[in-house]
């Protein structure tokens, strides 16, 4: 099985600010892999990296085929859904203009028996249906995210900190449905997250990034049972 | 009271020209956050070309269409090749290119078509009064003209998945672009679709004011003043602005300062907004919670 997404080398800079430094790491198809690490390792910059929001230098495989200097809205529609820091939502649009526009690349008839499955996975979203999405609580706007992104049917997710600043129940809740995503969609996920416990948990491989390098990677139950790694990386 | 009245219809006749105009304007500071100071030059352009298209022979809604058709192109055209390197350009840089391309096309219409003043037909009876001398056929099609268009813009941007993906670029140009959205050519349609807009404004306008290189000027100062009373970055906003100022100016210049110095009153308007309300009437508040 070849993988779905393949970064050899990639380094990325802002400007004359150079973030990454020759980052390797690897998604299987329908698999999970968690990057880790502190504040400012590079772990956003390497999502930007991914969906070309940030100037690369390096490979980026997309299932075989390389990707790396592609505009964004092309690598979108080769199948790659983003949820970015902030989440990318469109505040000033209701929820059901946000989904629309999730699937708005697709011409398939599908795309309304999708809003059903989204509506299976965040019901509370369709109470907000007509709502527009910026008076949605913090929980429902990360929900909204991840359902734009579902919708556009991709092959890779990437989530940027899906968990931070949610309560620790709507946590649990997005983490659950990650699971249900991944096993009934089949779609790789390259997570980055501050809660590394979290991350391993639903995750099979795992990076940790320090100063725009990986410095350990392997599955995840391993480097979630290296006393070493947690005590030194993950801070617990 | 035949006078008020009269005085008040044409205020809405003109005041849906200034509510088109400023539409054209809100639809591309949306997206862009700049004002296109050339809108009115390149809607005058545009009604030159719909006067050659009618004195070639054309029949006047075939000059009409064809004209509209010229005009998407010449907007589109516009963006992709004047306005695209400047996506990341500086604010004064963008108004440099804008003042340009005001002075190029004042001074191609005048190297093209001559400066002298010229008379544009319409294609209502405008010498027959209805409703007892209260409007004329000129006022009451042009305003109909107008409200089709404004109806038809917004069905655009409210029903069509095009014009949600324009809003949607419009609102956040990095979210779209993880959709799929092309936000380059979002920005293109915007301005072949602005410049459309303001070819309709002119050909229903020149009829009445007729047509020279400068004809767009205060036009384009009265829907400036629209725009900013309804809100510049709402487009419902700027439209009901627009129709504002038309009767703010016709009653204002009949009982209050007189023609001369109608003009003026588009700058009190502009002056007072600003300082009393920035964001317009319905300028648009997000409301967002984290």
């Amino acid at each position: 099985m070849s993988a779905l997404l393949e970064l050899r080398g990639v380094h990325a800079a802002y400007g004359q600010t150079r973030v990454l430094h020759g980052v390797d790491l690897t998604v299987e198809q329908g698999g999970v892999t968690a990057l880790l690490g502190a504040n400012g390792a590079g772990k956003t910059t390497t999502l930007r990296a991914v969906c070309g929001m940030v100037r690369t230098e390096g490979e980026v495989h997309l299932a075989g085929e390389r990707i790396e200097g592609k505009a964004t809205e092309d690598i979108a529609r080769r199948g790659v859904a983003h949820v970015p820091d902030g989440r990318g939502t469109f505040m000033e649009l209701t929820v059901e203009e946000n989904f629309r526009l999730g699937a708005y690349i697709r011409r398939d008839r599908e795309v309304e028996s999708d809003f059903e499955l989204m509506f299976g996975y965040f019901p509370r979203l369709r109470q907000r249906w007509k709502q527009q999405a910026g008076t949605l609580s913090g929980g429902e706007q990360q929900m909204l995210a991840i359902a734009r992104a579902l919708l556009l049917r991709p092959r890779l997710l990437l989530l940027d900190e899906p968990s931070f600043g949610l309560a620790p129940l709507i946590v649990q809740d997005i983490f659950t449905i990650l699971r249900r995503v991944r096993e009934a969609q089949g779609v790789g996920i390259l997570i980055v997250e501050q809660n590394a416990n979290l991350a391993l948990d639903v995750a099979d491989r795992a990076y940790l990034l320090e100063t725009g390098r990986i410095v350990v990677s392997g599955p995840a139950h391993e480097i979630r049972e290296d006393e070493q790694i947690r005590r030194s990386y993950l801070g617990y | 009271m035949q006078g008020l009245a009269h005085q008040l219809i044409a205020g809405i006749a003109t005041g849906g020209i200034y509510a088109s105009v400023a539409l054209a304007l809100v639809m591309i500071y949306q997206s862009t956050h700049h004002l296109n100071f050339a809108q009115g030059e390149m809607a005058t352009f545009s009604t030159y070309i719909a006067l050659t298209l009618i004195q070639a022979g054309l029949p006047y809604w075939v000059a009409f269409a064809a004209t509209l058709v010229i005009s998407f192109g010449i907007g589109v055209f516009t963006e992709r090749i004047l306005l695209r390197p400047m996506h990341n350009a500086s604010v004064l840089a963008n108004v440099g290119v804008f003042i340009g391309l005001l002075l190029v096309f004042r001074n191609a219409m005048g190297w093209m078509f001559e400066y002298t003043i010229k008379s544009f037909p319409s294609p209502f009876e405008s010498d027959t009064p209805l409703l007892g001398g209260l409007v004329s056929g000129h006022e009451l099609g042009s305003t109909a003209v107008t409200l089709v268009v404004l109806g038809l813009v917004f069905v655009f941007f409210r029903y069509t998945k095009l014009g949600l993906a324009m809003r949607a670029a419009a609102f956040n140009a990095s979210s779209s672009k993880l959709v799929g959205i092309r936000v380059g050519w979002m920005l293109a349609l915007g301005w072949g679709l602005a410049a459309t807009i303001g070819a309709i404004a002119g050909m229903m306008i020149a009829p009445v004011v007729f047509l020279e290189p400068n004809m767009m000027l205060g036009i384009l100062l009265y829907a400036f003043a629209g725009a900013l009373l309804g809100g510049i970055d709402n487009p419902g906003g700027a439209v009901i602005g627009g129709f504002a100022v038309g009767v703010i100016e016709n009653l204002g210049g009949a009982y209050l300062v007189g023609t001369e110095l109608k003009l003026t009153l588009a700058l009190v308007i502009i002056i007072c907004v600003l300082l009393v309300k920035p964001s317009g009437l319905f300028g648009r508040v997000v409301q967002s919670r984290v």
